[in-house]
């Protein structure tokens, strides 16, 4: 458990709404732009940042943010300057987790990795491919340095399945809004809000939807029965489509604006 | 030796599952199913009558006399999964998971493919089976393995061009997990080799055990001793650890060839287990290609079906414990070995097995004329024929 996360959710609820969460990808397209891109996502009122790990191997990530990771990774962004991204978006008091496949967290040492994330201001990991059966050497090392540790569930998650990844979570749990990968969805249906019910069933811990969310609309209807909502290929497709940086900033700090209101939506 | 892999796929430290949350349903529906069939007689029976009378099993062991004169005297034999339906031993592993997808109640089959040789065979069950095909293979390897493309479209499967990443097996494999994710309600990832999260390893083993215990039994009714040495190729490892296997408790060496590429020091290679280290990818633990960030490393060999930057967990196991010695073959080598089975036996072999072939020339002279060598020749090499004759020199301008 930590406290500035769990705070976050806090306050959210106080508030009587879902928390926003944000993604984006580290590098994207350079480390400086996408440290710019977050803090504008944090301005316009994202409440829980989580940077990406670009990885060579995104096989959770739909074609925007593989195409995304993949301009960050030619680019020649490294794990250290992964670190240096939470580093800054930190700084801007804003709960920062990171979201990693676990091969890079594996290869750069699970310890020394849990201790230099919190050392930069990490709150947690989202670790996409990391189960909890394979977890324990991350478990330990998140205890250590007091990262929460978020794991995923799915719609086609067991009862069973549910306790056993919400008992090892010590953030908020992810729950895929649908079985698939990431990008933006026109539709979302029902699976989100039973998941989430199922999950409730199982624990106290905050619950967090993710995966296919990209719109006002869509975060509010989820904020109704979740307590976070988690945006990320809208973020990087308004980057991309965005004509030069100074419009990618304006329409990044536009998109986390209204999406704030989607989730304080009655 | 003892009975690997553990309940959760671990040999050693290596296997295990590291995939999305959203396909452990998944996997312990399959891992529940295949432990089920794999005792259930009447599965049993049906895969022996496929092997028998669609396959062809048993195939046959060949004695490679002519070529083995280049072997510093050593006796070479062929084990000839190059003979089987749709010409490689992928057939084995297919026919088995075909099977189980029909027990799991579903209509449609995924897979990747780098050679081809997987989507084939995969293809071919599907039409056997009725069930939907869709193959994922690199856009690369679409291009280098076009007859392949072509059998499988003829079979009635959906071949789609992956043009994410280094376009080849590994991003096959990435694109081919995206749409199980997706889908994994109606569709069984098919997957072609030992690797992957538990139960592929242990399950894609099992079904290609059979090359070992034929080969094993076939080599003592024509000698009357066990072989020296076993050889075979080494890319996600099916073939190799279907003929290791049933001779792992014998005094017989266990070696296994690697895509050497363009030699280790060019870093152009797929030898994962002599220039990789241990990592995570496509669900397991293994050795792996990386660079200092733990990136995947894009690997590179003159054989589609070798190139890919990973390998089944089990070969990692057996590596650590010295079980099984693996060893590198260049590109030039795997070639010269290739043209030589055809002049000196009349066998075109699959460039994949030629790595086989080359380790086992290599073997014969540090052995001795008293040594045996089996190898696995674990596919002919009609779909390499473009390739080779490149290669060679042969073909029209």
């Amino acid at each position: 458990m930590n406290a500035r996360l769990d705070d976050a959710f806090a306050t959210a609820r106080g508030e009587g709404r879902a928390a926003l969460i944000g993604y984006f990808p580290a590098g994207f397209p350079t480390v400086e732009s996408s440290i710019a891109y977050i803090t504008a996502m944090v301005r316009g009122g994202v409440d829980v940042v989580e940077v990406g790990l670009p990885y060579t191997d995104p096989l959770m990530d739909g074609p925007v943010i593989q195409r995304a990771v993949e301009a960050a990774l030619v680019n020649g962004t490294h794990t250290a300057d992964v670190m240096q991204v939470v580093a800054e978006v930190a700084g801007t008091g804003a709960p920062t987790l990171l979201m990693s496949y676990w091969n890079p967290i594996e290869h750069y040492g699970v310890e020394r990795f849990a201790r230099d994330l919190a050392a930069a201001g990490g709150v947690g990991v989202i670790t996409a491919d990391l189960t909890p059966e394979e977890a324990g050497p991350w478990n330990a090392a998140t205890d250590t340095h007091d990262l929460a540790r978020v794991f995923l569930v799915a719609p086609s998650s067991t009862s069973e399945r549910l306790k056993i990844v919400a008992d090892e979570t010590t953030g908020f749990v992810y729950a895929a809004s649908l079985m698939g990968v990431t990008g933006e969805r026109s539709a979302l249906s029902s699976a989100a809000e039973t998941l989430v019910r199922r999950t409730r069933e199982v624990t106290s811990r905050p619950l967090a939807v993710g995966l296919g969310v990209s719109t006002p609309r869509q975060a509010a209807d989820i904020a109704r029965f979740a307590d976070g909502v988690i945006v990320g290929s809208a973020f990087v497709r308004a980057v991309m489509d965005a004509p030069d940086h100074a419009a990618a900033l304006m329409a990044v700090e536009d998109l986390a604006s209204t999406l704030a209101a989607g989730v304080r939506q009655r | 030796m003892e009975q690997l892999p553990d309940s959760r796929g671990h040999f050693g430290q290596y296997g295990g599952r590291f995939v999305p949350e959203a396909l452990m349903r998944a996997l312990d529906e399959l891992d529940e199913a295949y432990r089920k069939a794999k005792v259930d007689p009447e599965f049993i029976n049906e895969l022996a009558h496929l092997h028998r009378t669609y396959s062809g099993r048993p195939s046959p062991l060949t004695e490679a006399r002519r070529f083995s004169q280049h072997a510093g005297g050593a006796r070479i034999f062929l084990k000839r999964e190059d003979l089987n339906h749709t010409g490689s031993h992928k057939i084995n592993n297919v026919l088995g998971q075909a099977l189980l997808t029909k027990r799991m109640g579903k209509r449609r089959v995924i897979a990747e493919t780098g050679a081809g040789q997987h989507g084939v065979a995969t293809a071919t069950a599907a039409a056997l089976m009725g069930l939907e095909c869709v193959v994922y293979m690199g856009e690369v390897d679409t291009q280098r393995q076009a007859l392949n493309v072509a059998r499988m479209r003829l079979l009635g499967a959906e071949v789609v061009a992956v043009t994410s990443g280094s376009r080849t097996l590994k991003d096959a494999i990435n694109e081919a997990m995206r749409d199980w994710v997706t889908n994994v309600d109606s569709t069984h990832y098919l997957l072609g080799t030992v690797a992957g999260a538990h139960p592929f390893p242990e399950m894609v083993r099992d079904f290609h055990r059979i090359i070992g215990i034929e080969a094993r039994e076939q080599f003592l009714e024509a000698t009357g001793h066990l072989p020296t040495a076993i050889a075979a190729c080494v890319g996600g490892g099916s073939n190799a650890i279907g003929i290791f296997h049933a001779f792992l408790d014998d005094d017989v060496q266990l070696w296994g060839f690697e895509g050497g590429g363009k030699g280790i020091e060019t870093g152009e290679h797929s030898a994962c287990l002599t220039g990789g280290e241990p990592g995570v990818l496509h669900g397991a633990r293994s050795y792996l290609l990386q660079d200092a960030d733990g990136q995947t490393i894009e690997s590179y060999s003159v054989s589609a079906g070798l190139d890919y930057p990973s390998v089944g967990p089990e070969h990692a196991y057996l590596k650590d414990i010295g079980r099984a010695r693996y060893e590198p073959v260049n590109d030039d080598k795997a070639m010269d070995a290739f043209a030589l089975l055809c002049r000196t036996e009349g066998i075109i072999p699959a460039i994949e097995s030629a790595h086989a072939l080359a380790g086992a020339l290599r073997l014969g002279h540090t052995l001795g004329p008293a040594a045996s060598i089996i190898v696995n020749l674990s596919g002919r090499g009609d779909k390499d024929v473009v390739t080779a004759a490149r290669w060679f020199g042969l073909a029209e301008a």
